[in-house]
């Protein structure tokens, strides 16, 4: 290491240096994947489709990187980074993917960041307030944690065999991620339970906290259900996600909450675009610069 | 309560052996290894990881010339059972 | 016997051989290392907040991507330095209480606050880049677990300085209103990061004893002077303003001569009462204490298990 060149002394000895530059996973999940919509698919459906997805990991991977800096250890905060950085990587190729479907010329840039609330498609689920928020704390968001990415994890599994090699190939490359995910909350969930008789209290009332968003995660969209070969009707996934809850819980020594299912509006809810009322203001910090400089290139 | 502190080394890549890396506190051994999977190897840098309680490690005395290190009778990682072998790996 | 392993220890140093945990050393070169090791694992930890105050809003998902990864990089920095103390027989929960009691010190260009996101740029630029410069000679100080942490932490930081670069020169090409918020930022940046240095070397209590032990390799305003040179003709290549009258090249001596340094804000940051002195601690010290619930609990969870492994051993 040579201090007159400080620069290329912490260069040296290196002949691939991406890996130092940010995250995680540098090999492109889609190089060689066939980009043509397959020919019997709208793609107006697809392209809402892939915002549905696109839109559950952008949310949660905001709402997860409110704990940066503030979790209950520096180990911890360097697990729930991870999960961020893998659901905004899914968004990402999500909404590009959406866009690209779309033919309108938007970007996931502009699909993040220019669309409205009414405009966006995830379950309300990711989008509410689970902590470190007044919303919640550690065992609210682990709540969410198990049972989103245990819903997610079995429809990806699913998706990896669509008919969009696009989105086959995202899920293939999600299903890896997401079943980290969902250990990393199952773990949890049994030290929090098991813990101590406050953290026992806490995971339960955080369970509850949940609880009343886990129906609308199956009930499918008519978008979902005109893309057969395509989309994962998500009332099929029922039966694992409700078998790998429930094995968490028995294990925890828990049981389901006795909570009724949070109504919709109208018959809608977040995938019709119809949410609570944490979306707005989750998303006006997130859209504000963006939108306070238009044109300008990050 | 702090959590105990472990020691941590990986395998780069298949035909090296693992290195100490550095250390982390964990509750318990399954933690030790998630955390040091989001720590240590975030950058793709590994294949395999191993945790250690440092509690557990026995270590001779300072100086590295000290006769100690001559015969490794207290070297954990002598010892055949400290290698967990995969399954599919014939004749061990 | 303390002379003679002094005598050894001393060798070992001037021979620019590293010293390991177990070997004996003196009390001094052990506190001081404590002091200096957990001051730099606290700054990278307190070093979060200012940057990670953007996730929320950065403008791309890609610089989104981006400065997440690089705080997430900041706790494993801190991660790996507290780790290095605990090789000296230091205790991490204990220096985490030292710093959230105000009684250890972390490096005071934290406790100023992040207005525009040019500054995460910014600080990519000129924060990380004066870290490097006051770095890269750590990773071959005389103590191994420390300059081991260094060469790993040199690594990923040339990377933060590259994308803070990069996303500068992105503003500079863009709106006009992105150009202003550069030069607002650097404005507000470049008198705090020439302070990183530390002191004038006349001011600095511990330098001779640190440089002695081939702890320190660099005097303070060496690597200042290093700094500012290193700078000037990045910042014309950024078409940036460097807010210093006085900034110019001096041929005699080979380097750039620059103004004086506002040595009283610096004692006042240092003292405690920086724009965001309070804040910082403040929000390190309610993550740790909000956590501690979740600690206890998975510490209560591995002792029932193993107590209860016992049982069935038995």
């Amino acid at each position: 290491m040579s201090f007159d060149n400080a620069y290329d002394a912490i260069t040296e000895d290196s002949g691939d240096d991406r890996q130092w530059a940010f995250g995680t996973g540098f090999d492109d999940p889609l190089s060689g994947v066939d980009r043509a919509v397959p020919g019997e698919v709208s793609t107006s459906d697809l392209s809402v489709y892939c915002l549905m997805l696109a839109d559950d990991a952008l949310i949660l991977s905001q709402r997860l990187t409110e704990w940066c800096s503030r979790a209950p250890e520096l180990e911890e905060d360097v697990a729930l980074a991870n999960i961020a950085l893998d659901l905004l990587g899914q968004a990402r190729l999500l909404l590009a993917r959406a866009g690209e479907v779309e033919g309108a010329g938007r970007d996931e840039d502009a699909l993040a960041y220019l669309r409205d609330e009414h405009e966006f498609r995830n379950v309300r689920l990711v989008e509410i307030d689970c902590g470190p928020g007044p919303g919640g704390d550690f065992a609210t968001t682990i709540a969410r944690l198990l049972v989103f990415s245990t819903w997610r994890l079995a429809v990806l599994g699913q998706l990896a065999h669509s008919g969009d090699p696009v989105l086959a190939a995202v899920a293939a490359k999600g299903v890896k991620e997401l079943a980290y995910h969902r250990d990393h909350a199952a773990q949890w969930t049994l030290r929090l339970a098991g813990g101590t008789d406050f953290s026992r209290e806490r995971m339960v009332a955080g369970l509850a906290t949940v609880w009343p968003l886990h129906d609308e995660l199956f009930t499918p969209h008519p978008v979902e259900l005109a893309l057969p070969a395509v989309a994962v009707d998500p009332s099929t996934v029922r039966p694992e996600v409700d078998e790998v809850l429930d094995t968490v819980l028995a294990e925890a020594d828990l049981s389901r909450p006795r909570v009724s299912p949070l109504a919709m509006v109208g018959g809608r809810a977040g995938r019709d675009g119809v949410h609570t009322e944490a979306l707005g203001y989750l998303l006006a910090p997130m859209q504000h610069l963006a939108r306070a400089l238009p044109g300008a290139r990050w | 309560m702090s959590w105990p502190l472990y020691e941590v080394f990986v395998r780069g890549k298949r035909g090296l052996n693992h290195v100490h890396v550095g250390s982390l506190h964990a509750p318990d051994d399954e933690m030790a290894l998630r955390n040091a999977r989001d720590l240590y190897t975030r950058r793709n840098e590994g294949v395999s990881i191993w945790v250690v309680r440092a509690s557990a490690i026995t270590a001779s005395s300072p100086d590295e010339k000290d006769p100690f290190f001559a015969p490794a009778g207290d070297k954990v990682y002598r010892h055949p059972t400290f290698y967990s072998i995969p399954e599919d790996v014939p004749h061990l | 016997m303390d002379a003679e392993l002094e005598r050894e220890f001393d060798r070992v140093v001037d021979a620019e051989q590293r010293i390991e945990p177990r070997d004996w050393m003196p009390d001094g070169y052990r506190k001081t290392l404590i002091r200096q090791i957990a001051q730099h694992a606290h700054s990278e930890i307190i070093g979060m907040q200012p940057e990670a105050n953007w996730i929320s809003r950065a403008p791309s998902l890609r610089r989104k991507a981006i400065l997440l990864a690089k705080v997430q990089d900041e706790a494993g920095h801190g991660l790996y330095l507290y780790a290095a103390t605990e090789t000296l027989g230091a205790d991490r929960e204990d220096l985490t209480t030292k710093l959230i009691e105000g009684r250890q010190k972390y490096s005071s260009i934290f406790n100023y606050p992040t207005l525009n996101f040019a500054d995460v740029g910014v600080i990519g630029w000129l924060v990380d880049g004066a870290a490097i410069v006051n770095q890269v000679p750590l990773c071959r100080t005389s103590y191994g677990p420390y300059a081991r942490a260094m060469i790993r932490i040199c690594k990923e930081e040339s990377f933060h300085q590259r994308q803070g670069f990069e996303l500068l020169m992105t503003m500079m090409r863009g709106t006009d209103a992105q150009r202003r918020m550069v030069q607002d930022s650097v404005d507000r940046w470049w008198w705090p990061s020439l302070m990183m240095f530390g002191p004038p070397d006349e001011k600095s209590a511990n330098t001779e004893q640190s440089m002695a032990w081939r702890i320190k390799r660099h005097t303070n305003d060496e690597l200042r002077q290093k700094f500012v040179d290193m700078t000037v003709p990045q910042a014309r290549a950024l078409g940036v303003t460097l807010p210093d009258p006085d900034l110019r090249w001096n041929d005699d001596r080979g380097h750039h001569d620059f103004g004086e340094l506002d040595w009283e804000e610096f004692w006042q940051v240092v003292g405690g009462d920086g724009p965001c002195n309070r804040q910082r601690v403040a929000h390190r010290r309610a993550a740790h204490e909000n956590g501690a619930w979740v600690r206890d609990a998975a510490a209560a969870y591995a002792a029932r298990r193993a107590g209860s492994d016992a049982e069935e051993v038995a």
